[in-house]
Formats: C-alpha cells, structure tokens, sequence
C-alpha cells in the first residue's frame, strides 16, 4: 500500500516556500514531513500532509503546479544501519530508489522513512517479506 | 585619410544631381527587369517619368522583407544568371532567407564602400587586415574581404573563432586592423589581456571596423582601451548590400553613408511620413547603382536620424547616428537575428506547453546571453526533477535547432508571466544601446 505524496513547483525566487506554508497555515493543515530538493532552477516540495486533497484544492487554487505522487511510508529501527538494512533489500533485487526522506518517531523509537521507487509494488512486497513495516495514509496522519 | 576624396567629398548639390540621375536610371532598370516591380508601379499607376526630384521617391511604394520572401529566392533579381557572380543570404531564421545577387559591378561597388571604410580607420596598402568576421553567406566577411583587397592591404581570412590562433596571428604577423563584431573585439581584447606573454602596447594593431551588430559607447571605449587602438562602427545589411552601407570616420560622429551609392530617407515608422533631419526615425534605402538586385525605399527597420552637415573630416556625405533600437521586434543576439515568433512558435510544437514565455537578453561581460522563461503547465508538472531536466532540455533544443542560438531555458510556475493585453511583453532586453 502506498500514501500519497504532494509535490509542489518551486521557482528559484525569494518567498515561495513561505507562500506555500502560509497558504497551508490558513488551511489548517499539518504537515507531517517534508523534502525540499533543489537545482540550480528551481525546487521541489515534498510533503506528506494531514489531509492532501484539502491541501491538494487550496494550493490549486493558488495556481501552483502541483502533483499526487504515490510513495512509501516504511518504519525502519532508530539505530545505526537502520535504513542500510532497508535499502539493501531494495538494492539486491536492483531497485533503483528515485529518492527518500525521513523522519523519526519519538513514541516508538523508530524512524520512518518516505521513498519513491522506480518499482513501488514490488518494493512493498519485498519489504513486507522481510519483516519491515508500512504505514498506511491513516498511520501516518496519527504519528 | 580619405579613400576616394572625389566621391565622399562631394559639393552636396553635385552629389544630389548625382544622386537623382542614378535614381531616375536605376528605376527605369528595375521596372524594365524585375516583374515584381514592374506590377507593383503599375498597379499604383507610378510612371518613372514622375520622378523628378529625389524628394519625388516618397512617391513610390516601399520594399520589406516580406517583398523579398514572396519572391524567394530570386524573383527580385534583375541582372541574369549570366551576369550573376556571387549570392549572398540572410540566415532565414525567420523561415524563409532572404536571397541577393551580385553582378561584377555590384562586387566592385561593394569593395569601394568597405575600402572607404576601412581608410576611415587609418588602413593603408602595406597594412596587415586581420578579418575575423564570419566568412560565408554572411556578408560580413566577404565584403571586409573585398574591401581590403580593393585598398591593395594584405586581407588575413582567420573567419570568426578559435581565439587562441586569432591572438597568435595578431602577435606573429603583425596585425594593424582588425574587422569583426564589437562583442568579439571584445572578447578577443580580454584574452589578450589573460595572456602574459602579451603587452598591448607592443603590438601593431591600429584601428578596428566593428559592426554587424548594436553597441555602446561604453563598448567602445572597452575596446579602444583595451586593445589600444581606435574602434569605429560600420553599418551595412544583407539586403542593400552589406557592410559598408555607412562607416564612422575619425570623428565618431555619425556614420557616413555611401550616399552616391544609397539614397537614405528617415521616416516616422508608424505614419510612414518623413522625419526631419535629426529626429529618431526608421532608416530607408534606395540602392542607386545596384544591378543584381536593386531595392526601392527598403525599410530597414533600424532605427537611427540623420544629418546632412559636413563633418569635421571634410566629408560631406549624410551622417547616421549609432543605430539605438528597431521599429519591429527583431532581436539580434550574438549577431544572430532573432523574433520571438520563432520562440513561440516552437514552444507550441511541444505538446501541452503553452506559449506563456519571456525572453531575456543580457550581456553580463562582453557576450550576449538570452535566457527564455516557459510557463509550466500543471499538467506538465510531475515530481520528477529528472523529467523536468529533460523537458527543459528538450524546450532548449527544440529553440537551438529554430534559431541557431543555444539559450537558457528556465521553467517558471503557472500563471507567474506576465499574460498578454494587446502588446505583451515578452522580450526584456537589458542591453543598453542608447
């Protein structure tokens, strides 16, 4: 199972991410983790949000480029080489990750980790037989 | 030093009965050898016998380059193939290149203009001309090309490019003038300059014929300052002829204008009316003599005035300010003729874009840079930096293989240019010609 990721065009210009925050601010909407990529043009927001499709209409109606991107939500331990075990697996079966992002999780000591893959099924299955968790839209939204 | 004293220093009443003889004869010409000429006058009912004065020429229709499209490739042409020694084009970047022939006499004329112009920055027989404009169908390098070998000077053809072979050559043959763009010069000053072996001072370099392209003052004394020599700006276009059209002399005070050869008119771009004398206007010519292919009130749409008081230099031949600007919205960047239609048209070969852009042309050290912004559609929009990369090369491509110029695509959010009402905006060049 995937959750749904809202990315957000960014030009290289002073005040946009504030702009988007603010827009989201106004919304009420809580942003429960985020990625900022960057190039020498232009930048990417990434953002897992309580509640994407409200987010989703608001910066639409901003007239902001944006885009509904499936990704994964995966626990991985808080420990040193926590995300190396999970990335091995994906590297074994040579899946090739786009890219990835954490976050840590003080009650359950783990970290959670968003990842886009080029093969998202065949990522979960491998993940899940190999004993790592995902987390659904919902368990992500209650962290 | 003056290259034909006779010609440039002409009483101007002698020069205008000159003028008007060579515009009744060259209209006759043209209306007995070009069809398309010959249908347009009598269409307008315009006899040649009409013609009495020069100012009589507002009489007659004007030549665009919309004129020499229809006619592609040599419709306007009126001397025959068998008179017909050299073609040169434009680079068509618009779609369809303008075409001219030259006859014998047009060659001639052509290297006593440039010989004119290179005398006006002091060149001489015994003078090495290092001409480094583009060789080709471009006229820039031909025409320096004749103008050297009229004066009897040793013409060195290094073309445009390859700077370090350009710097030997001024360094080991000795070169006194130099021909080629201004941004070129310039840039050829600054690698001079980075080379250590090099001191200015030492070498034989003199003076420079510089034009194909707008430039400043401020360009002018970089140059001068740099290479130590004195730097003049020519004028010329494919259509009339080439560079050579009209030249700085010493003073800097005006381009002269081969007037025997070229009769010029200045007129109100949007009234089509004359101006007077030293007010801005767009340029005209006539080609007098031309016999491969003569022009009738060709609008050159560069915008400059115009005065016909003897110059300090003795000449007394009409001077034409530094061309500041256009009257339609051609850019030239790197020499090369560009129109936005060109970039909008290929924006909307790609699919899903629309043709929400601007185009930005700056100069940030001695070479122009034209950055094009594009809108992206949300629907183009992915999460992918690595798609968006591609899109952005593909836009850049797509621009290079339409207007030979690589440019600086930058993706810019929806709705974030500014959207047409009547006359957009959609070039902002930074450059400062005035």
């Amino acid at each position: 199972m995937t959750i749904k990721q809202i990315s957000v065009f960014l030009e290289n210009k002073e005040g946009r991410l504030s702009k988007i925050l603010n827009i989201l601010k106004r919304e009420d909407i809580d942003i429960r983790a985020l990625s900022l990529a960057d190039t020498s043009e232009f930048g990417l927001l990434r953002m897992i949000v309580h509640d994407y499709d409200k987010a989703k209409k608001a910066l639409e109606k901003e007239n902001l480029a944006i885009t509904i991107t499936e990704v994964l939500a995966v626990e991985v331990p808080d420990t040193p080489g926590g995300l190396e075990s999970m990335l091995n697996i994906l590297t074994n079966e040579k899946i090739n990750v786009e890219y990835i992002y954490a976050f840590v999780e003080k009650k359950t000591q783990k970290a959670i980790v968003v990842i886009r893959t080029e093969e998202n099924d065949k990522s979960i299955k491998l993940l899940k037989d190999n004993g790592f968790t995902e987390l659904s839209q919902q368990d992500v939204y209650q962290l | 030093m003056i290259w034909n004293k006779e010609k440039e220093c002409m009483e101007r009443k002698d020069l205008e009965k000159l003028q008007l003889e060579r515009l009744q004869k060259i209209l006759q010409y043209t209306y007995e050898n070009v069809p398309y000429y010959k249908e347009k006058f009598d269409e307008l009912n315009i006899k040649i016998e009409d013609i009495q004065t020069l100012e009589d020429i507002t009489k007659l229709p004007f030549t665009t380059k919309d004129d020499l499209r229809k006619t592609y490739p040599f419709g306007l042409q009126a001397a025959s193939k068998d008179d017909i020694v050299e073609i040169h084009s434009t680079s068509g970047t618009t779609g369809i290149p303008t075409v001219i022939g030259y006859t014998k006499k047009d060659i001639d004329t052509w290297g006593e203009i440039m010989a004119r112009s290179l005398t006006m920055v002091g060149t001489q027989k015994h003078d090495i001309v290092q001409n480094s404009y583009g060789y080709g169908l471009f006229t820039g390098g031909m025409g320096a090309h004749y103008g050297g070998q009229k004066i009897g000077a040793i013409v060195v053809p290094t073309s445009s490019g390859n700077t370090q072979r350009q710097i030997s050559i001024i360094k080991d043959f000795k070169t006194n003038v130099l021909t080629c763009t201004p941004s070129y010069a310039l840039y050829l000053a600054e690698a001079l300059e980075q080379d250590e072996t090099i001191n200015i001072e030492d070498l034989d370099l003199k003076g420079g014929v510089f034009g194909a392209e707008m430039w400043t003052e401020e360009m002018r004394e970089k140059i001068e300052e740099k290479l130590n020599i004195t730097a003049q700006n020519v004028y010329g276009l494919t259509e009339v002829m080439g560079p050579g059209v009209a030249m700085e002399c010493k003073q800097k005070d005006g381009l002269h204008i081969a007037e025997d050869f070229f009769y010029p008119e200045i007129i109100n771009p949007k009234t089509l009316e004359p101006v007077k004398d030293g007010e801005k206007g767009e340029l005209v010519i006539t080609t007098l003599t031309k016999e491969g292919m003569p022009v009738i009130r060709f609008r050159t749409k560069d915008i400059t005035s115009i005065t016909k008081e003897t110059c300090e230099c003795g000449r007394t031949t009409a001077r034409i300010s530094r061309i500041t600007g256009r009257s339609d919205d051609m850019l030239k960047v790197k020499g090369v003729i560009v129109f936005p239609s060109q970039i909008e048209s290929t924006l909307l070969k790609i699919d899903g874009l629309e043709p929400h852009y601007q185009i930005i042309v700056t100069r940030p050290e001695t070479l122009d840079e034209m950055e094009v912004q594009v809108e992206t559609k949300p629907e183009l929009f992915t999460d992918s930096i690595k798609v968006l990369e591609k899109l952005k090369q593909e836009i850049s491509h797509k621009i290079h293989d339409s207007i030979g110029l690589r440019v600086k695509v930058t993706l810019s959010e929806p709705n974030s240019l500014p959207r047409s009402e009547g006359k957009a905006t959609r070039v902002i060049d930074k450059r400062n010609f005035e």
